[in-house]
């Protein structure tokens, strides 16, 4: 008999024995009798006319068992890969939603663009063969910048898509906004360039499809975030498979990040060629084919103004962001610049009238979409850096200045100017907690310490607020999303007492099998041990919309305590029968059900045998076993935040900037399994420490060629790129999930750039440097020193 | 080509192209999929074995270079074969949340246990160093230099029993 280990314990993870042991079960470790090989054939050119693909040689080679192109997807009548989110612009026109072939057709639009599949016995054969392909491309000019493709004169990449603008989206009360600038006492103004970025999971992207004559089923293995819906997508938007003959199977899948949460033509493409040749197919990316085929990342430039009075209070704040889409929308693309961007430009402050207009811009590069964060850490980015601006400019203390216009804990629930509406929060609270931890009243002590080194030393802070557990999907409904936001969970209890849950959150790391499982414990009383989580696989799994946007808990957590509720619900029915008492009268508590007030009891495993043994059952108003779903789509999103505080080292010799201290005070609600929200704390940070100060998507104007195709020339964060963080949490509750949780996968990446750079610019401060683009690379900083044309010495 | 080796302790004869890599004959041939291909540069180091006792990333290293030689890879770190007897390295990653999502873990650990063996007093800028060639996209590296250095100690205090 084991115990129960509830809610706030940390118990070691489930499903570490077998990834600890080699044991795992990624896509690509899966074989299957009979298995070809496939490899994609992508456009070597950011953008060109495809005259034709002469196949002749390569069906000629060795081993070839297919070669499949857009003419054979036209001739089957497939359709387009589909976006989820149709956004509007001011005018209420719908965005322009040029089709996006899931192998190209006419033309090509980004370097990776896919062209053709050519399967074969071994992967070897396969490659052997796409280098036989002759592919007579037209090459065209390639855009690549947002600035470069608005312009009159730019390549344009469809011909109903004028000056390549997708969408002209705004939000806020513009003339509000214009009124108040006219009565400020001082406008702080800032350029910036949010850089593109890769989200590298270690596991690289790979699928294997499978088709069943016998019974006229599909089944696709593939490495994603959201299995169901995968199905949904591909099978009722792109393939034309009933859902029924159709199964997505997301096994342990190696990181995603939001770059696994997209359905992506090599899975439409994979599924519909098992048919065509009757043979199971593995595809597996190489880290290269990822850089040019994953959905990159952020990619925005901004104007941002900041209104203020001479208290230093913020009066309005205007954002005009030119956003990269890539080559075509992917799933969630227009969504991420916009909805989850707009509305957080409100911060944790009480600025009363913002404004927002993004261009949505297509260009020869990969498509843009959701990368961990996903539109929040550009918002906070463009906001936490215009304060500093304002507070040097206006010869404020940069913390006072977040004080002053900070929104009291006692002002939530706080409806913002831009739609949303925060339920609970206490910025001031995250912000006292992290100026003692991170010690800032003897930062001048180190900061001189770092100069007799010849260092300069900075110091940066971020107070922030995120919207997650996506999403309200009436809400969502009205901002564009084409589809729900809510989560399932079934709890099946065994007769024996074990539980299993079917969840459609997908565990890729976040370690689920143990947080869920911890819920049952607690509210069952059933031991720790006795809990399995199943997911990935819609054969097992009810439905589900996935894990992102830090949903999982949220969302997917809140329907598991529901359908716990509803399994106590029905054992106290049991209960009662069994012992001759009135419903009402039942109590459970610890794994018992007892009569209130006597010592007749039944324990969780004797319910769960009735149950399944109804001989003394109520058979008349109960019917037998013990297994419950439920459905949750929240009321609201959450809103996670809190303090980072960065402390950075920069040798002017060679522009080197060193993280030596960072410390996170975060609000995410209540806190289920500490151990767990630290390391995704630890790893959200890093992510965002790696945007400011190390990668960058470099792409070539003109030739469209990625200039960072691969992991030396993508700067990742290696361990000794980093300090020992300080990571703590200093929460309220959410007000409308059932456990108050909020979500914590994404904090760490958006509250993190900013605090990073306004600790470079803090130490640059005294060379007249007032602004820093990410990444913050040595040679940024060595140039920048060098134009500051000052005597390169510490104070 | 035919090459013998000793692989997690057993004796191995393989018939292999003498172009085959090693990850790929691990993962292909002999079904050890624990080994992780998750680059194509050597940068990522989720491939990492223990050849002859050295740390090498086995998707840079052709098949034939085994022929005589002894291989260890992660199916092989663990006790007894078939037991679920764990390496301290293995234990401290479990107790420090060493992994999230486990696809960096075979090569990190291959990496620890050889930074380990080497030094006995790891420091912990010795485990970030010793851990350059090794790259994890989810802890930040920061629940893993804890693990690198609670498993060696608790390496060595079970050597010193």
């Amino acid at each position: 008999m084991g115990n129960v280990i509830g809610i706030g314990a940390a118990p070691k993870r489930k499903e570490d024995q077998r990834f600890l042991t080699g044991r795992g079960n990624y896509v690509s470790d899966i074989k299957r009798p009979g298995m070809a090989a496939g490899v994609f054939v992508r456009s070597p050119h950011g953008h060109a006319v495809l005259r034709g693909i002469d196949k002749s040689d390569a069906l000629a080679s060795p081993g070839v068992i297919a070669v499949l192109t857009g003419d054979d997807v036209a001739d089957d009548g497939l359709g387009s890969l589909p976006c989820g989110w149709g956004i509007t612009d001011a005018k209420g026109m719908p965005m322009k939603e040029p089709p996006f072939p899931m192998l190209a057709q006419d033309k090509v639009r980004f370097v990776g663009d896919m062209v053709a599949f050519v399967i074969a016995e071994t992967p070897e054969q396969a490659n052997a063969a796409a280098d036989l392909l002759k592919i007579d491309y037209k090459v065209l000019p390639s855009v690549v910048g947002v600035l470069e493709a608005v312009r009159p004169d730019a390549p344009q990449l469809f011909e109903d898509v004028p000056n390549n603008i997708c969408c002209d989206w705004e939000l806020g009360d513009k003339a509000a906004v214009e009124t108040a600038f006219k009565k400020a006492a001082h406008v702080a103004r800032l350029s910036l360039v949010n850089n593109r970025l890769i989200g590298n999971p270690m596991e690289p992207r790979a699928a294997i499809a499978e088709y069943e004559p016998g019974t006229d089923r599909y089944t696709l293995w593939t490495t994603s975030q959201f299995p169901h819906v995968v199905r949904f997508l591909m099978g009722a938007l792109v393939l034309n498979i009933p859902q029924h003959k159709l199964r997505v199977v997301a096994p342990d899948v190696g990181g995603g990040f939001g770059v696994k949460q997209f359905h992506y033509g090599e899975e439409a493409v994979i599924t519909w060629a098992a048919k065509r040749v009757r043979r199971p197919v593995k595809w597996v990316a190489s880290r290269s084919e990822g850089y040019v085929s994953d959905r990159h990342g952020r990619d925005h430039v901004t104007e941002a103004e900041l209104a203020l009075d001479e208290t230093g209070k913020f009066l309005a704040f205007r954002v005009n962001t030119l956003a990269n889409m890539g080559g075509y929308l992917s799933t969630f693309g227009p969504n991420i610049p916009t909805n989850l961007y707009g509305p957080l430009l409100g911060g944790v402050y009480t600025t009363p009238a913002i404004y927002c207009n993004v261009k949505v811009v297509f260009t020869n590069t990969v498509p843009v979409d959701a990368y961990r964060g996903a539109g929040r850490p550009e918002a906070t980015f463009v906001l936490e850096r215009i304060v500093d601006v304002a507070a040097s400019e206006m010869g404020i203390d940069r913390v006072e200045i977040r004080r002053r216009n900070m929104i009291p804990k006692e002002a939530y629930p706080y409806q913002t100017p831009v739609l949303v509406q925060y339920d609970s929060g206490d910025p001031m609270g995250c912000l006292d907690g992290a100026l003692v931890a991170a010690d800032v009243k003897n930062f001048g002590a180190r900061k001189a310490a770092s100069a007799r080194k010849g260092k300069f030393r900075g110091l940066g802070y971020s107070t922030y607020v995120e919207a997650c557990g996506l999403a309200p999907s009436r809400f969502a409904g009205r901002l564009g999303a084409r589809g729900g936001l809510y989560e399932s969970a079934t709890v099946r209890v065994h007769p024996t007492g074990q539980v299993t849950v079917m969840i459609g959150t997908h565990n890729h790391g976040q370690g689920h099998e143990t947080t869920f499982a911890q819920i049952v414990s607690d509210k069952l009383g059933v031991a720790f041990e006795n809990v399995d989580i199943v997911f990935g696989d819609t054969d097992r799994v009810q439905f589900g919309m996935g894990t992102y946007g830090s949903r999982s808990l949220v969302v997917g957590g809140a329907a598991l305590s529901k359908a716990t509720d509803k399994v106590i619900v029905k054992g106290k029915k049991i209960a009662a029968h069994l012992l001759e008492a009135s419903e009402a009268d039942i109590q459970f508590e610890a794994g018992k059900f007892s009569v209130a007030g006597t010592d007749r009891i039944k324990t969780f495993e004797e319910i769960a045998g009735a149950a399944y043994v109804p001989h003394n059952y109520p058979l008349e108003v109960l019917e037998p076993g013990l297994e419950e779903q439920a459905y949750y789509d929240p009321v609201n999103f959450t809103y996670p935040g809190g303090c980072h505080i960065a402390e950075v080292e920069v040798d002017p010799e060679t522009g080197t900037v060193t993280l030596v201290n960072y410390t996170a005070v975060d609000d995410v609600g209540t806190v289920i399994n500490p151990m767990i929200v630290e390391g995704q704390l630890h790893g959200g940070i890093v992510q965002g420490v790696g945007q400011a100060l190390f990668e960058n998507a470099v792409y070539d104007e003109g030739s469209g060629q990625l200039l960072s195709g691969s992991l030396m020339d993508y700067c990742m964060p290696r361990a000794d790129h980093l300090p020992m963080m300080k990571v703590a949490t200093h929460s309220t509750l959410c007000t409308h999930t059932p456990m108050g949780v909020k979500g914590c996968g994404e904090v760490g990446t958006i509250g993190s750039p900013a605090a990073v750079i306004n600790a470079v610019v803090d130490a640059l401060s005294h060379l007249g440097v007032t602004h820093v683009d990410m990444p913050a690379t040595p040679n940024r900083i060595w140039r920048l020193l060098q134009n500051a044309s000052l005597p390169v010495a510490a104070e | 080509m035919q090459i013998s080796f000793t692989l997690n302790r057993r004796p191995t004869t393989v018939e292999v192209e003498p172009a085959t890599l090693v990850a790929e004959l691990l993962r292909e041939q002999l079904h050890l999929t624990g080994t992780h291909i998750g680059c194509d540069t050597s940068q990522c180091g989720a491939c990492v074995v223990h050849l002859n006792g050295l740390p090498v990333k086995s998707c840079t290293l052709l098949a034939p270079a085994l022929d005589g030689a002894t291989l260890l890879t992660i199916e092989g770190l663990t006790g007894a074969p078939g037991s679920n007897q764990m390496h301290p390295m293995q234990e401290a990653f479990r107790e420090h949340h060493g992994l999230q999502c486990g696809f960096c873990t075979p090569g990190m650990l291959m990496t620890a246990v050889a930074l380990a063996t080497e030094k006995p007093d790891l420091t912990e800028a010795d485990v970030r160093h010793g851990l350059e060639g090794n790259i994890c996209r989810c802890t930040g590296y920061q629940n893993i230099v804890i693990s690198v250095m609670a498993g060696a100690a608790a390496m060595h205090a079970a050597k010193g029993e």
